[in-house]
């Protein structure tokens, strides 16, 4: 493939931002994180987060969460100007804690899904779902 | 790239698109409801210049497929829903509603979607199922015509084109519709806009490949009105054929006027054989 | 109200007692994120679906929170445990201080 001088600027224009936008983002998924954990450890694993690997379109989105025996689950994009997705408080008549939806994402990013757990314990699951530009914008 | 007499906008738009493209399970079979079972890949009919045509269900990647397998996860159910209200809603000057004359549309309109665009012997004229659901809103209801390519009308649509869900679009293109046709298969070929892009160009030169992200398909309209991810609304033929020549940064047509008529029906009897989906649901 | 809301939902007609069903519920809204701007530039006002339950013969099933990035016409799907014969009431709750609800009933067999 070869690029002309005009395409390399505006691809490695484009990587520059991509490198700098994650830092700013993350910080508000992190207060949301914080506000929802209480600044509690949080440990990887025992949550199943299924989204897909390459997203058609981001206004919709389809994503499922289960953590077994948990009280409730947060979902994060991080990747988006406000970083909350929704969260999920299970009641005494939930099945397996589970929930699905349809979500927007504002482009390439990690969604990260924190489960409070009925001991008071959290646990995270994250996944990449690569956001793509449709063809001609139409 | 497979094919060769590419555009040099499309083949720059495909080649950086390439490496990023989602990937369609293009075997994958489409049963509604675990019931009805839907035709999206069949023998072109003659005046096609394919072996086979293919809905542009089978473009898609799985996740957005599965959503029109299921009435319940397909968000275009819910417009039908909102067109039974409509149906069944006395409007207009003569006290009546759809169902005044229509009945009941799960028996009445069967089949219908299939045949349209079709001749109109009383007015002498190729109609729409849109042109025809405004002319009973003026002349028999007595109400204000729906805005062609607005919710209303294609929630309307949808819960016509419900009734025939998997019977094979059957389109004539001969008899008093062909000097429609030709006018629709010239528009068709013709390259509009700055870019000079044709329909042929993306959906007949092109279809299969990668234009950017999207992974282009053969731009048939059997899944019309389609329940778009990107808009999460129902859109019509028209509002999409807006679409693809604004793309082209051509001035469109406008919707429902003689030039887009013709190009629905040219496109409709492209798909002769496909299962009417409407509402489907595409990216 | 925003216009045109209305509600589906899909849940089975009978369980065994102690089963848990999948519930399926969808409702037409259009999520208005307040991150868009109209034609004339102006900030169009967020409004959206803000919380979303489920309750079992009084009994929660699920108590969600939704925020700007749920989807147009919002679907949620879980699962209830169906402990006797009763009704399923659903509930969305809007910005606008309208709230939708639905009920659907389950037989136990």
């Amino acid at each position: 493939m070869i690029f002309t001088r005009r395409e390399t600027l505006v691809l490695s224009a484009g990587a520059a931002t991509a490198a700098f936008l994650p830092m700013q983002v993350n910080a508000a998924a992190d207060d949301a994180i914080a506000a929802f954990t209480g600044g509690a450890e949080v440990t990887d694993g025992g949550v199943d987060l299924v989204a897909p690997e390459i997203a058609e379109n981001g206004n919709t989105v389809p994503i499922e969460v289960s953590a077994e025996g948990a009280a409730s689950i947060m979902l994060i994009a991080s990747g988006n100007p406000t970083p909350g997705v929704a969260t999920f408080n299970f009641g005494k008549l939930a099945g397996a804690h589970t929930a699905s939806t349809r979500i927007r994402l504002a482009g390439t990013q990690d969604v990260v899904a924190i489960a409070k757990m009925a001991d008071g314990s959290f646990k995270r699951a994250s996944a990449n779902v690569k956001v793509t530009i449709g063809g001609c914008g139409g | 790239m497979a094919k060769l007499n590419i555009t040099t906008a499309v083949a720059t738009l495909a080649l950086l698109g390439g490496t990023l493209g989602a990937s369609a399970d293009e075997n994958a079979k489409l049963v509604i409801n675990g019931d009805i079972e839907m035709v999206t890949r069949t023998k072109a009919p003659d005046h096609v210049p394919f072996d086979e045509i293919r809905s542009g269900w089978t473009f898609r990647t799985e996740e957005t497929q599965v959503l029109q397998m299921d009435d319940f996860d397909n968000p275009g159910m819910i417009f039908v829903d909102q067109a039974i209200d409509n149906w069944n809603t006395v409007e207009g000057s003569e006290g009546k509603s759809c169902a005044s004359c229509h009945q009941d549309a799960e028996s009445s309109m069967q089949g219908v979607r299939a045949v349209y665009p079709k001749w109109n012997e009383t007015a002498g004229e190729v109609r729409t199922l849109a042109m025809q659901v405004n002319d009973c809103r003026e002349n028999q209801m007595g109400a204000k015509p729906y805005k062609y390519d607005g919710g209303d009308m294609a929630a309307m649509e949808a819960l016509i084109s419900v009734q025939s869900r998997g019977m094979p679009v059957n389109v004539a293109i001969d008899g008093p519709v062909s000097e429609t046709w030709e006018q629709g298969k010239e528009i068709y070929y013709t390259r509009y806009g700055q870019l000079e892009l044709s329909c042929a160009n993306c959906h007949e030169d092109n279809y299969d490949n990668m234009i950017r992200a999207d992974h282009l398909s053969q731009g048939q309209i059997n899944g019309f009105p389609t329940y778009r991810l990107k808009n999460a609304k129902l859109n019509t033929a028209h509002a999409r054929f807006k679409g693809c020549v604004r793309d082209t940064r051509a001035e469109t047509f406008s919707a429902g006027s003689p030039e887009f008529v013709a190009l629905e029906l040219y496109v409709a009897s492209r798909g002769n054989g496909l299962s009417v989906e409407g509402p489907s649901v595409r990216n | 109200m925003a216009d045109n809301v209305k509600p589906r939902v899909k849940v089975p007609r009978s369980a065994s007692a102690g089963e848990s069903v999948l519930l399926k519920t969808l409702i037409s809204h259009p999520m208005e994120s307040g991150q868009r701007k109209d034609s004339d530039g102006n900030p169009i006002p967020r409004s959206i679906i803000n919380r979303f339950t489920c309750d079992f013969n009084g009994e929660n099933v699920i108590d969600a929170t939704l925020e700007p990035a749920v989807s147009t016409n919002p679907f949620i799907e879980f699962e209830a445990v169906v402990p006797e014969a009763g009704e399923f009431v659903f509930t969305w709750y809007d910005d606008d201080g309208s709230v939708y609800t639905d009920t659907k009933a389950i037989a136990v067999s």
